[in-house]
C-alpha cells in the first residue's frame, strides 16, 4: 500500500498556487515517529476516486499547519517539524473504500496539559474536510513527555478504595429512577433505602441538574440526610453521586462547594460539559479530596458509527488524562451498545498502566501511563443480579456495577434489591477466590446463595430470562486467526 | 416481619453467613498465591472512619502457609475474641501498594450499632456525627 515519498524540497516547494498535501511533505513512508511525538490512527473513507495516500496526507495537513493552498510564511517556522507526517496507510480488513493513516505529531504542535488544545488539532476543522466521506479517530499514542503534563485522575482506584475502605470486590451502585419527577424528599429516600440495603453507591442521573420539580440544593440536603443515616445503620462508608452539572463554571463551583460542605465523598459531571470544564473539575476535585465521577451523556453520537466520529477508546484516554476518577465504559451484557473485545480495550485504557497493543480489542498502540492515576470502569444500563458470574469475569474488579433497575425495580423493595446484589456479588467473590470454575457454575452458586437470601431468590427469578442480545455496530477489525498445527 | 438486627458491613464479605475456619483458610490461601502479605487487625471502635485497627504484629510478608496463617487467627481470637478481627491482604506491587482484600473473621457476639447525631446548623443544613453506641466506654471495656 505505501507508496514511495514525493515531497518536493526547496523553492520549488514554495512557489505559490496549489500543490497535492502529500507533495507538500505530509506523506513520509519513511519517517519514525519519535518516542516524544503524539501518534493519532484514523479510518478514512476518501471520496470516489481520491487516492488513499493523498487523503491520508491532506487528513494529516489540516490536523497541523495546512491550508489549502502554499503560503510563503510557512519559511518564517521550523515548518518540516511543524508538519503532521502520515507515515503509514493500510486497507481495513473487510471493508472497501476505507484505510487506517497512522500520522505522527511533533510534541511541540500541543499546549501542555490542555485536552482542548489536542482536540482543536486532532479533531478539528479536519473532520468536515470535503474530500473524505468519513473519517474516525480510532486510537492515539500519547508520548510520556505529554502524559506528564496533565493531571490525571483527581483520586484514582487506589486512593479511592482505601478513602471508602473497601477491597477486593467490585463496589456496587444504582442510578436513581424515575430518572426525572422525583422530588428533593422522595429522591432521598431511594437514596436512603438502597445504601442501606447494601449498596456503595446511588447515583444521579445525567440530567438531574436543577429542574422545578427538584432544585439541586434539596436533592443534595436530602440525599447527604440519606447517605448519613445509612452509613449509621451499616457502619460502612457510603456515597451518592452528586451531579454538578449546570450552565456555568460560576453555577458548578457552587454546587460542588455546597456538595463538600455538607461532606460529600464524591460529585458528578457529565462528558457535555466540555473538556475545559472537566478539567477544571478535576483540578477543583483534587483540591478538595473529591471522587469525581463523569456520565458519559453523548458520547455515542460520534463514537458509536464505525466509519465516522472518535472511537471511545481515545476518549476514555483523553477522560484518563482530563482527570475523573470513574467513567462509564460499558456492560457487555446490558442495554448499551458493548462488544465484549472492543469493550475489554476501553477498561484496560482506564485501569493498566501500560496497554501494549492489542489489535483485537482495538488497541493499536503501546501506551505507557507513567503512574498517572486509574480510573475506576462504571457497568451501568440492564445489568442485574443473575448476571454476576459474566459481570466479574468480563469486567473485572476494579469496577462500579450500577444496578438502577436492577435495585429499585425488585418485587419486594429497594433494599431488598439491593441486598440481592449485594449477597450475589459477595457469594461469586467468595467462590471466585476459592478456586471455582465461577463462570461455568455462575447459576449454581447463585442459587446456593440464594437459599439464605430470599431477595436473592426473588431476583433471579424475576430476571432470569433478561439478556439484550443484539449485534454490535462497533466490534474491532481484526479477529484471531486460528492456526492449526500437525 | 423480621426485626432487623443490626450488623455492621465492613469488608468483603458480610453479607454472607460468618465464613469457616476452612472458608478463610481458602482465602487465606487465594492472597498466598497472589503473593500478597496477609495480616490481622482487631478493634472495639468500629466507626467507619476508623481507619488504623491495631496490628497483631506484622504482616506476615514471609510466611506462605496457610496453616501458620490461620494459627495466627486462632491466637489472635483467643485474645480479643471479643472485638472485630479483619483479615487484610497487602499486595505491595508497584502501581498498587496498598490492601487488596479485606475482611471481618470475628465479630463481637452483640453488635449495638450507630448513633446518628444530627446537629442545626445554618439555614436547613445539618452537621452529622456517626457515634457508636459502645465508644462512650474507655477501650477494652466496650463489648462483653
Amino acid at each position: 500500500m505505501n507508496a514511495p515519498a514525493v515531497t518536493v524540497r526547496g523553492a520549488e516547494r514554495y512557489r505559490s498556487g496549489v500543490m497535492e498535501y502529500k507533495r507538500m511533505g505530509y506523506w513520509e513512508p519513511d519517517y519514525t515517529p519519535k518516542d516524544t511525538d503524539v501518534i493519532a490512527m484514523f479510518r478514512i473513507t476518501p471520496q470516489d476516486g481520491v487516492d488513499p495516500t493523498e487523503a491520508a496526507a491532506a487528513v494529516a495537513g489540516e490536523s497541523s499547519t495546512a491550508t489549502w493552498t502554499v503560503v510563503w510564511t510557512d519559511r518564517l517556522t521550523a515548518a518540516e517539524k511543524y508538519r503532521a507526517k502520515c507515515y503509514r496507510v493500510d486497507p481495513v480488513p473487510n471493508a472497501s473504500g476505507q484505510y487506517f493513516a497512522y500520522i505522527a505529531y511533533d510534541l511541540d504542535l500541543f499546549e501542555p496539559g490542555s485536552i482542548a488544545n489536542l482536540t482543536a488539532s486532532i479533531i478539528g476543522n479536519v473532520f468536515g474536510f470535503k474530500p473524505l466521506k468519513a473519517l474516525r479517530l480510532e486510537d492515539m499514542r500519547l508520548p510520556v513527555a505529554y502524559v506528564k503534563t496533565f493531571q490525571g485522575p483527581a483520586t484514582g482506584i487506589v486512593v479511592e478504595r482505601e478513602r471508602l475502605d473497601k477491597f477486593g470486590r467490585p463496589l456496587l451502585g444504582a442510578t436513581v429512577k424515575p430518572k426525572l419527577g422525583l422530588s428533593g424528599r422522595n429522591y432521598g429516600r431511594v437514596v436512603y433505602e438502597a445504601l442501606k440495603g447494601g449498596l456503595d453507591f446511588t447515583k444521579d442521573d445525567e440530567n438531574i441538574n436543577s429542574q422545578p420539580f427538584m432544585h439541586w440544593r434539596e436533592r443534595f440536603l436530602y440525599c447527604m440526610e440519606a447517605v448519613n443515616k445509612a452509613q449509621a445503620a451499616t457502619g460502612e462508608m457510603k456515597g451518592t453521586y452528586l451531579n454538578v452539572t449546570a450552565a456555568t463554571m460560576e453555577d458548578m463551583y457552587e454546587r460542588a462547594e455546597f456538595a463538600r460542605e455538607l461532606g460529600s465523598c464524591i460529585v458528578m459531571i457529565d462528558l457535555v460539559i466540555g473538556y475545559t470544564a472537566i478539567q477544571s473539575m478535576s483540578k477543583w476535585a483534587r483540591r478538595n479530596d473529591m471522587i469525581l465521577h463523569l456520565h458519559r451523556a453523548g458520547h455515542s453520537t460520534y463514537t458509536r458509527q464505525k466509519s465516522h466520529g472518535v472511537s471511545f477508546r481515545v476518549i476514555a484516554k483523553w477522560m484518563r488524562l482530563a482527570g475523573v476518577d470513574h467513567i462509564h465504559a460499558g456492560t457487555v451484557v446490558g442495554k448499551l451498545e458493548g462488544d465484549p473485545n472492543t469493550t475489554r480495550g476501553y477498561y484496560d485504557i482506564c485501569r493498566e498502566d501500560f496497554n501494549p497493543m492489542n489489535l483485537e480489542h482495538g488497541v493499536f498502540f503501546d501506551q505507557n501511563w507513567a503512574s498517572l492515576n486509574k480510573l475506576m470502569p462504571v457497568a451501568s444500563g440492564g445489568i442485574h443480579a443473575g448476571q454476576m458470574h459474566q459481570l466479574l469475569d468480563l469486567l473485572g474488579e476494579d469496577v462500579v456495577l450500577q444496578f438502577g433497575g436492577g435495585t429499585i425495580g425488585h418485587p419486594m423493595g429497594i433494599q431488598a434489591g439491593a441486598t440481592a446484589n449485594r449477597v450475589a456479588l459477595e457469594a461469586m467473590i467468595l467462590a471466585r477466590n476459592e478456586g471455582r470454575d465461577y463462570v461455568h457454575e455462575g447459576p449454581e452458586i447463585l442459587a446456593k446463595a440464594a437459599q439464605t437470601c430470599t431477595p436473592l431468590k426473588q431476583a433471579l427469578d424475576i430476571w432470569k430470562n433478561v439478556a439484550f442480545n443484539y449485534e454490535s455496530t462497533d466490534a474491532p477489525d481484526f479477529v484471531p486467526s486460528l492456526s492449526v498445527s500437525a | 416481619m423480621e426485626i432487623h438486627k443490626m450488623r455492621i458491613t465492613q469488608g468483603c464479605f458480610s453479607f454472607l453467613p460468618d465464613l469457616t475456619d476452612d472458608q478463610i483458610r481458602a482465602q487465606v490461601q487465594y492472597c498466598l498465591d497472589k503473593g500478597w502479605a496477609v495480616s490481622f487487625e482487631f478493634t472495639d471502635d468500629p466507626h467507619p472512619r476508623n481507619i488504623y485497627w491495631e496490628m497483631w504484629g506484622l504482616p506476615m510478608f514471609d510466611l506462605r502457609d496457610a496453616a501458620g496463617v490461620m494459627k495466627e487467627l486462632a491466637e489472635c481470637r483467643r485474645v480479643y475474641g471479643d472485638r472485630y478481627i479483619r483479615l487484610c491482604g497487602f499486595d505491595a506491587s508497584h502501581d498498587w501498594e496498598s490492601v487488596r482484600i479485606s475482611f471481618l473473621v470475628n465479630r463481637p457476639k452483640e453488635e449495638p450499632g450507630f448513633r446518628l447525631d444530627r446537629s442545626e446548623s445554618v439555614g436547613r443544613n445539618l452537621r452529622y456525627t456517626t457515634h457508636a453506641y459502645v465508644a462512650d466506654r474507655p477501650e477494652g471495656q466496650r463489648y462483653g
